[in-house]
């Protein structure tokens, strides 16, 4: 394995449960600077939970996150601040702020965290809304674009204070193939260009796989696989063959735990 | 046999969570202040929502209430022959009671329910968390400003709705009905005392806007993150803050006026 300063976060023996739900059972993860590094799973197994941890929102029951040799949970509320402003996070729903329009979506962490002048916020906004592609469409407001177009919005206001890594929500859902493509490819100029570390939570695994340096497949509070793309593809656990083949049978549940589904009708 | 108890130690408990919940809530958004004080156009521009947009209905509403002021205080003081003394009437009413009153439960339909469910719409989309994730406080970047801008707007429009109210009554009362418009003015003068009245309105409109103010962005914020929570939270804050202003009202007006 990597050296460990070369970890970005580091995760040992996480436990998390939302109420009696478990939902993490002691989950060990290296994420490694300046990769790309992909969470899999089926819908439902904690991913966004899994952000959420490592972003500092949740606190586990067990365990620790470290983010860049700090641990995340221990830490007083305004060094997670300081630390917070050096990690973009992009949600599922983009959580775009609905009273202000796009361009000032974007300006908002800068407006927040800097003194810089108007005219130096305007063009770091444009250069930032450029690479999304959404330069033309900074007047409307967020309930005026599409759910693709609100997460690409979303990515813009993550990079604008230049994080050292971000972590991307589901980025491709709702997209069409071209905006997909174009995203698929950004994440990953982002990532090599600006220098940052990158956790792309998504279903979606051939184009996940295309861009990822490692991925990590998660299923019923476990990693069942981790590996290179490669080395996934290869893989010949039932778990990992089930998801990058999409089969719908295998180890991995489809259904959320029920009691027997017969016994359930005939009560 | 034991379920009700149960349910009732159940309810109780609850109850007791949440008012520990609603305090710990306040104490977190006083720690904001030095943020308004840094950035006032935060809460300048929640005054406006919150306290300009509610102009046109309060003084409306003032206007009314004045007027029915007139037309049945005459009604009852000329049985008496002391139709003089309807100025006194007015004023002691609106001032006392009905402007604080009135004003607080208008202004908690009119924007204590859109705090409300502005706040709790914000938690449901998750635009709380994303502002917490952007290393902005959502307790000092959205509850400090609304909570003061209620606080600061409700004795203002509480004192427009007294203002207009009493011209209300004037008009209905020395316009309409002729009663003597110097005797109107100088009862009304002699009667109310600055201290006595006017102080004392001032601090139950204040005590007011402290009350609907945080139950609004209270329950906004402690708000189930859906759309039947947010329903739910926004028909609580109209409800709790009308019993609250007037159980309230009952104590200030008995630690005020009480011999
Ligand atoms: N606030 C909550 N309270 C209780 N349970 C929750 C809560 N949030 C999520 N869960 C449960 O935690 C599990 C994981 O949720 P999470 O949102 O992390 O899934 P996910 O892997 O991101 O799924 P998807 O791919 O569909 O977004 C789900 O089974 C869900 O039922
Ligand atoms: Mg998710």
């Amino acid at each position: 394995m990597a050296r460990s300063d070369d970890i970005l976060v580091k995760i040992r023996g996480l436990v998390f449960s939302h109420g009696r739900r478990r939902i993490f059972d002691g989950i060990d993860m290296d994420i490694r600077r300046g990769a790309v590094t992909a969470i899999m799973g089926p819908s439902g197994t904690g991913k966004t939970t899994l952000l959420k941890l490592i972003g500092g929102q949740l606190k586990p029951r067990s365990g620790t996150v470290e983010v860049d040799g700090h641990d995340v949970h221990r830490l007083s509320r305004s060094d997670l601040y300081r630390l917070r402003k050096r990690m973009g996070m992009l949600f599922q729903s983009g959580a775009l702020l609905t009273d202000l329009n796009v361009f000032e979506n974007v300006a908002f962490p800068l407006r927040e965290h800097t003194d810089l002048p108007e005219s130096m916020i305007r063009s770091l906004v444009l250069m930032k809304l450029e690479a999304v592609g959404l330069r033309g469409a900074r007047e409307l407001m967020p309930a005026q674009l599409s759910g693709g177009m609100a997460r690409r919005v979303a990515l813009a206001r993550a990079i604008a204070l230049d994080p050292m890594m971000i972590m991307y929500d589901e980025p491709f859902t709702g997209q069409d193939p071209i905006s997909m493509g174009v995203l698929v490819k950004l994440i990953r100029t982002l990532n090599d260009a600006l220098g940052l570390t990158s956790i792309v939570v998504s279903h979606d695994v051939a184009e996940t796989a295309s861009i990822s340096d490692y991925i990590y497949v998660l299923s019923g509070g476990r990693i069942v696989g981790q590996g290179t793309p490669d080395e996934l593809r290869r893989s010949d656990s039932p778990w990992v063959r089930q998801f990058m083949d999409g089969l719908p049978d295998g180890p991995v549940p489809f259904h959320y735990p029920a009691p027997d589904y017969r016994e359930d009708l005939l009560r | 046999m034991t379920a009700p108890l149960q349910r009732l130690g159940a309810a109780s408990l609850n109850v007791f969570a949440k008012l520990g919940r609603a305090n710990l809530f306040l104490a977190l958004a006083l720690t904001g202040i030095p943020e308004i004080l840094r950035r006032p156009g935060l809460l300048i521009r929640q005054m406006y929502v919150v306290g300009v947009l509610s102009v046109l209905l309060i003084a409306l509403s003032g206007l009314f209430v004045g007027m029915v002021l007139g037309l049945q205080g005459y009604n009852v003081l000329s049985d008496f022959g002391a139709e003089e003394s309807l100025g006194v009437m007015v004023a002691a009413s609106l001032v006392r009671e009905l402007g604080p009153v009135v004003t607080a439960l208008l202004f908690s339909g009119r924007a204590g329910s859109a705090l409300t469910a502005e706040i709790g719409l914000m938690k449901a989309t998750e635009q709380l968390s994303g502002m917490e994730m952007m290393a902005v406080d959502p307790m000092k970047r959205v509850i400090t400003p609304r909570l003061f801008a209620g606080i600061l707007s409700m004795p203002l429009l509480a004192g427009l709705f007294t203002y207009i109210g009493i011209y209300g009554g004037y008009f209905v009362g020395v316009s309409l009905l002729g009663v003597d418009e110097g005797s109107f003015w100088s009862q009304m003068q002699a009667a109310i005392d600055f201290r006595e009245d006017l102080v004392n309105s001032v601090i139950k409109s204040l005590a007011f806007g402290v009350i609907v103010t945080w139950i609004a962005v209270f329950e906004g914020y402690d708000a189930v993150p859906t759309s039947e929570g947010v329903s739910r939270a926004t028909t609580r804050s109209v409800v709790y803050s009308a019993f609250a202003v007037l159980g309230s009202d009952f104590v200030l007006t008995a630690l005020m006026f009480g011999e």
